[in-house]
């Protein structure tokens, strides 16, 4: 058995399947955690709807919760509030940033009446600073990221856009 | 709350619209004119069949009859699917393509905003998260109707086709049936009337920028929504079901 403490203690080493350098926690998605008679209710609530690696996320938590002896483990999904990018913890962006990976800033799309002629921000290049960078795309190897490529050190980066 | 028939049907076609379009859209995959734009089409495509799987999972909840979202998904016939008929219509080009997307996802930015205060909490739920997605799925699109339609003369006199050919498509987004009207009574919905001036608002000035003409609006009707499809339906339909139907409920 184990509890939550030790549990919490076992899912910030649980890595996020598309970027290992953040835990499962670090990123928020893991919302409550519950010890019970037996074992463990785990909430988790998914990034986006189409995101690929949510089934893999809920498989590694439930696996390492039981090598660590937690007993029965069941991983409740759960869509309110929904998942939104200002849970990814301070030092989860830094150790994006550190990754190559431009850490979300600002604000998230809007509703309503979008700009025309949307001019995308100016982000400063995770690996040289700059911010002399354009966007390439925005959606890049997963719907949470845009593409940008750096004018100073010509190294294309990805941008984990706010939601 | 008790479940309506009408509850379900208008959940069901909130899940054929996200399916059935990403679905269509998941056709580009390896086929678009630039990685980058694949890329982002399977990306949004991904989001939408998310969504579906949301809300027909939902469907079948309410329904009550132990149909899950691949059941709902993979062993309906075209008369039981209730998308709009946009969402099925061919891609064509990539400008049909950009156009589709920006006139559906402008919709479904202004009707996930109202599903937030839905009297059915599953769904209010669904709309926060698939409202995030559809807000980049809309400025994605915008920005593209933007430069096809005042780029260069070529791309110009494609998106202003696809405009023309698409626009009385959207005639169906706003009409009502006996369904319609008791989702606005039950507080699940907005009505339609109210959607359709917001509507315009954020649509008509994006295409005066591109330089594109909004057209007249005429009698044509179509029926997508009412389980009246155009042809094109059964075609996508007996792909996308393909393996359920040759190996029934094979699983991996
Ligand atoms: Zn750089």
């Amino acid at each position: 058995m184990l509890t939550e403490t030790q549990a919490w203690d076992v899912l910030h080493a649980v890595p996020d399947p598309e970027i290992p350098v953040i835990s499962v926690t670090e990123l928020g998605i893991v919302r409550e955690v519950h010890a019970r008679d037996g074992g463990l209710h785990i909430v988790v609530t998914p990034t986006y709807s189409g995101c690929p690696a949510t089934e893999v996320i809920a498989q590694s938590i439930r696996d390492a919760l039981v090598a660590a002896g937690a007993g029965e483990v069941d991983v409740e999904t759960r869509l309110a509030p929904a998942w939104t990018t200002a849970w990814i913890t301070e030092p989860a962006k830094e150790k994006l940033r550190a990754y190559g990976i431009a850490p979300p800033s600002g604000d998230a799309a809007v509703g309503g009446a979008q700009p025309i002629r949307f001019v995308p921000r100016k982000l400063a290049c995770p690996r040289c600073g700059s911010t002399d960078t354009t966007r390439l795309s925005q959606f890049g190897s997963t719907a949470c990221k845009a593409l940008y490529r750096c004018q100073s050190c010509l190294e294309p980066f990805e941008y984990f856009k706010p939601i | 709350m008790t479940t309506t028939p009408a509850h379900i049907e208008y959940v069901t076609r909130l899940g054929d619209n996200a399916l059935i379009l990403g679905q269509r859209m998941s056709e580009w995959c390896g086929h678009a004119p630039v990685l980058e734009e694949d890329m982002a089409l399977a990306n949004m495509s991904l989001d939408l069949i998310g969504q579906a799987r949301m809300l027909l999972t939902h469907a079948g909840k309410l329904e009550g009859k132990g149909r899950d979202e691949d059941q709902l998904a993979f062993l309906r016939t075209e008369m039981h699917y209730r998308n709009l008929t946009l969402c099925e219509l061919p891609n064509v080009d990539f400008g049909r393509t950009m156009v589709r997307n920006f006139l559906f996802a402008s919709l479904q930015v202004l009707l996930w905003e109202r599903l937030l205060a839905s009297s059915d909490t599953e769904l209010a739920a669904i709309a926060a998260k698939s409202l995030k997605e559809a807000r980049y799925h809309a400025q994605h699109a915008g920005d593209w109707v933007v430069r096809l339609g005042d780029g260069t003369a070529e791309s110009h006199e494609r998106a202003q086709a696809a405009l023309d050919y698409l626009w009385p498509y959207t005639a169906e987004f706003f009409a009502a049936n006996p369904t319609d009207e008791a989702i606005a009574a039950a507080g699940i919905g907005p009505a339609w009337s109210e959607l359709e001036a917001a509507w315009e608002a954020v649509v008509v000035p994006v295409l005066n920028e591109a330089t594109l003409t909004v057209p007249a609006r005429t009698p044509f009707k179509s029926y997508g929504k009412f389980g009246r499809h155009s042809e094109h339906l059964g075609h996508l339909l007996s792909e996308m079901q393909y393996l359920q139907r040759t190996y029934p409920g094979a699983q991996w």
